[in-house]
């Protein structure tokens, strides 16, 4: 007879057939079992956090910048109501997390006992899917079900709640065996007829621009390669949503930067006239349509998404294709070499005016801002940060808010998986347990999150967790001692009535990193940034920098609410020397 | 123009409805009819009927039958979204008006009348294959089966006979003729 193993023991097994190296969580009454096996199992490392969100953010780091899922382990109830924000915000930005809870004794639920919560209630409209366990027959099948629904497809969390008396009853454990290319019918369902209409498409067309997001980087690194080397066949410009930035070189001449609601001037006004839109695993998010109905009025639209339901979901296409983007990619760039092996040149000619028009938007330099010698420009200081990073393979954190618009324009990404931040969700305190995750996959990189004072103060506590793990994150905060969006927001919109904006009662951050026991830094001024920066970067241990900025900066340009992409409303150094705006202005 | 003093864009132009009748075939498993009805109410998808039952013992097969108003393009995405549930295995959908599919709901009427009140009642309902199920010197219990239309219509006509209590089904839907829906 095979040997017997606990649940708590199956868990683990099942962990280590998936590969699966680091897990982050908290324990507690529900999932003591799962804990009390944790020391026997050397290939796997526990990161405790402070929080069940924090572990679950730190999970999707991980995932986010390694390609492989995150996993993290809370208990029962308040465990597992607390991990639901990361799981939603991981089910918006598609990101793959096995989330294991502990839920109380089967015979127990419903009947209102100690920490006990519906966590497949509650977490079933924010994961892809999930499982309450009762038979201790089904948890191998299911957690290996967990991590394939996970990972394939469009990827997102799950989560699989086990009993504590799961937990603890014995069955056998069959080694696993990972089937290869599980169900790649099912995801790419397009066919070479799709692909030849959408050359013919791009050999028509005279005003063609890629929109590209983070299905490209959800592909996989190989995708990003493919995606340049679409960009150069074609010579078409390409603009990407803010979680498709690295996929494509953010210096390079063809890249018009981030599109949307504050991205930048060349790249909205070319998405409005365009007259081909080729969007590549984006999902006309209302950040990135403004006003739908007068959204890119002229254009034929494509639309390659690996998930069908994002596809006529808020714009309706032309022509859809279903699949992954690489296999996508790839079987385009077969055609475009068997059928027109010389289409950039030949295609020059045809838009060289739409490149001029483009130029010219570009001129216009819309992420530019009004430096200042006296206080440091919370632009300067992401400019700075990039120049003093940008050739340490650097990787990018953020939370939600003005600094993260500020980071997405002016920080530039050169390969994928080194922007992490919570785009659809908007998760407030994101960024530091983001980084921590992000530092666990890759311990000798640099990892720096770019915070603003409020968000990072949501979820501070996980600092005691870099610090346990010496993990050395770096948390620059742009601190402007206001919800800045918010700020900006009442400013343009609700007659300046700053209500509840201001962040009274700032801790000292200096003071908190040395309480944490890290290192703290602060800069005042623009001439003592870049020693700062560099002293923070060269610095082994985890640091907390606090970059006092500019109180009233506000993020431009930007699309006024209800307005088309070429009504946006430009800063204030370029309102100066243009007209242009005043359409736009509210 | 006024000012939006909102962060989110204003609704557009709202299309036409269509009434549709989806046909959803699901593992019948613990919370599957909550992950199907929570997908509409989640997404503001509307429910005008619902009928389910496991018809697959064997396989443990339930088939769920929704009745749904919405554009085009919503119930696009609902056959879309379903699909992408783990426990759904295949999503299929009809227009009201479509003849090629049959529809039917069941209804149970409660008459509490005399005896020609109950037999104008049971006359009434003559085209809709009734049924009495329960009969005693003061009451009929009747079943007949028809269109949502028809017993919404019913109802009303059997009121002036003495209807006291009505209880019926959302709508079941199959194909005519041969085909099976894959």
């Amino acid at each position: 007879m095979s040997k017997l193993y606990t649940g708590a023991e199956i868990v683990f097994k099942c962990l280590e057939d998936q590969g699966v190296k680091f897990v982050f969580g908290y324990p507690g009454g529900a999932v003591l079992p799962i804990y009390d096996k944790l020391k026997n199992f050397n290939f796997l490392k526990h990161i405790l956090v402070r929080h069940e969100q924090g572990a679950g953010h730190a999970a999707e780091g991980y995932a986010r910048s390694s390609g492989k899922p995150g996993v993290f382990i809370v208990t029962s109830g308040p465990g597992a109501t607390n991990a639901v924000t990361a799981l939603t915000d991981a089910y918006m930005d598609s990101v793959p997390l096995v989330c294991i809870s502990g839920q109380v004794p089967t015979h127990l639920i419903g009947t209102d006992a100690f920490q006990e919560a519906d966590t497949t209630g509650i977490t079933r409209p924010c994961t892809k899917h999930n499982w309450l366990v009762k038979d201790i027959k089904e948890l191998e099948k299911t957690i290996h079900k967990a991590f394939e629904v996970a990972t394939t497809g469009r990827p997102g969390p799950v989560l699989v709640d086990i009993p504590k008396d799961v937990q603890f009853q014995k069955t056998s454990y069959t080694k696993f065996k990972k089937q290869k290319k599980l169900n790649d019918k099912v995801h790419n369902q397009f066919s070479q007829k799709d692909i030849d209409e959408l050359i013919k498409l791009m050999s028509k067309a005279s005003q063609p621009i890629f929109y590209t997001g983070g299905g490209v980087i959800n592909s996989g690194p190989k995708a990003s390669e493919l995606l340049r080397e679409l960009v150069n066949t074609t010579g078409f410009p390409i603009t990407t949503t803010l979680q498709g930035l690295g996929s494509y070189p953010g210096e390079d001449s063809r890249f018009l930067g981030m599109l949307g609601m504050h991205g930048s001037f060349e790249a909205n006004n070319a998405m409005h006239d365009c007259d081909l839109m080729i969007n590549i695993g984006a999902r006309f998010d209302d950040r990135i349509t403004g006003k739908i109905d007068e959204f890119s009025p002229k254009s034929k639209k494509v639309h390659i998404d690996i998930d069908p339901s994002s596809i006529n979901k808020n714009v309706k296409v032309d022509l859809p294709i279903v699949g992954d983007v690489a296999k996508v990619i790839t079987s385009i760039i077969k055609t475009i070499k068997k059928i027109k092996p010389d289409f950039a040149k030949s295609n020059k000619q045809k838009i060289f005016k739409w490149w001029e028009k483009i130029e010219k938007w570009k001129s216009i330099n819309s992420f530019d801002f009004v430096n200042s010698t006296e206080t440091i420009k919370p632009q300067y200081a992401v400019q700075r940060l990039y120049e003093l990073t940008k050739n340490k393979d650097t990787y990018i954190t953020t939370e939600v808010g003005q600094h993260q618009m500020w980071a997405a324009q002016h920080y530039k990404f050169d390969k994928p998986n080194r922007w992490m931040t919570s785009g659809g969700l908007g998760t407030m305190g994101y960024g530091l347990p983001a980084a921590v995750g992000v530092q666990v996959a890759h311990p000798n990189k640099l990892v720096v999150d770019i915070a603003g004072e409020a968000s990072v103060l949501m979820t501070m506590q996980e600092m005691s967790t870099a610090v346990q793990y010496s993990l050395p994150i770096k948390i620059f905060i742009i601190n402007n001692q206001y919800m800045g969006m918010v700020r900006q927001w009442q400013e343009l919109l609700h007659d300046k009535n700053y209500s509840e904006s201001y962040m009274a009662a700032l801790p000292d951050f200096v003071k908190l990193a040395e309480a944490y026991g890290c290192v703290g830094m602060r800069a005042t001024k623009p001439e003592e940034l870049d020693d700062k920066i560099i002293e923070m970067i060269n610095t082994d241990r985890p640091v907390i920098f606090d970059c006092l900025v500019e109180k009233g900066e506000n993020c431009f340009p930007m699309i006024p609410s209800g307005k088309p992409h070429n009504q946006m409303l430009l800063g204030p150094k370029n309102q100066k020397e243009n007209k242009i705006t005043r359409k736009g202005k509210l | 123009m006024v000012n939006s003093k909102s962060a989110y864009s204003t609704p557009g132009k709202q299309g036409k409805l269509d009434t549709h009748i989806i046909v959803v075939w699901v593992d019948n498993e613990a919370g599957v009819l909550a992950r199907v009805v929570g997908l509409f109410s989640g997404r503001g998808y509307n429910i005008e009927s619902l009928a389910v039952a496991e018809i697959d013992p064997k396989l443990n097969i339930s088939r769920i039958t929704i009745v749904t108003t919405g554009t085009p393009q919503v119930i696009e995405q609902i056959k879309l979204q379903l699909k992408k549930l783990v426990p759904v295995h295949k999503v299929a959908d009809f227009k009201r008006e479509d003849k090629n599919v049959i529809f039917k709901e069941m209804a149970l009427f409660k008459i509490v009348s005399n005896n020609s009140k109950k037999e104008k009642a049971l006359k009434a309902c003559k085209k809709y294959n009734p049924v009495i199920l329960d009969k005693t010197n003061k009451s009929y219990v009747i079943q007949i089966t028809a269109l949502r239309r028809e017993i919404d219509n019913m109802s009303k006509k059997l009121k002036k006979f003495g209807l006291v209590s009505v209880s019926r089904t959302g709508a079941v839907a199959m194909t005519r003729g041969s085909e099976i829906f894959k």
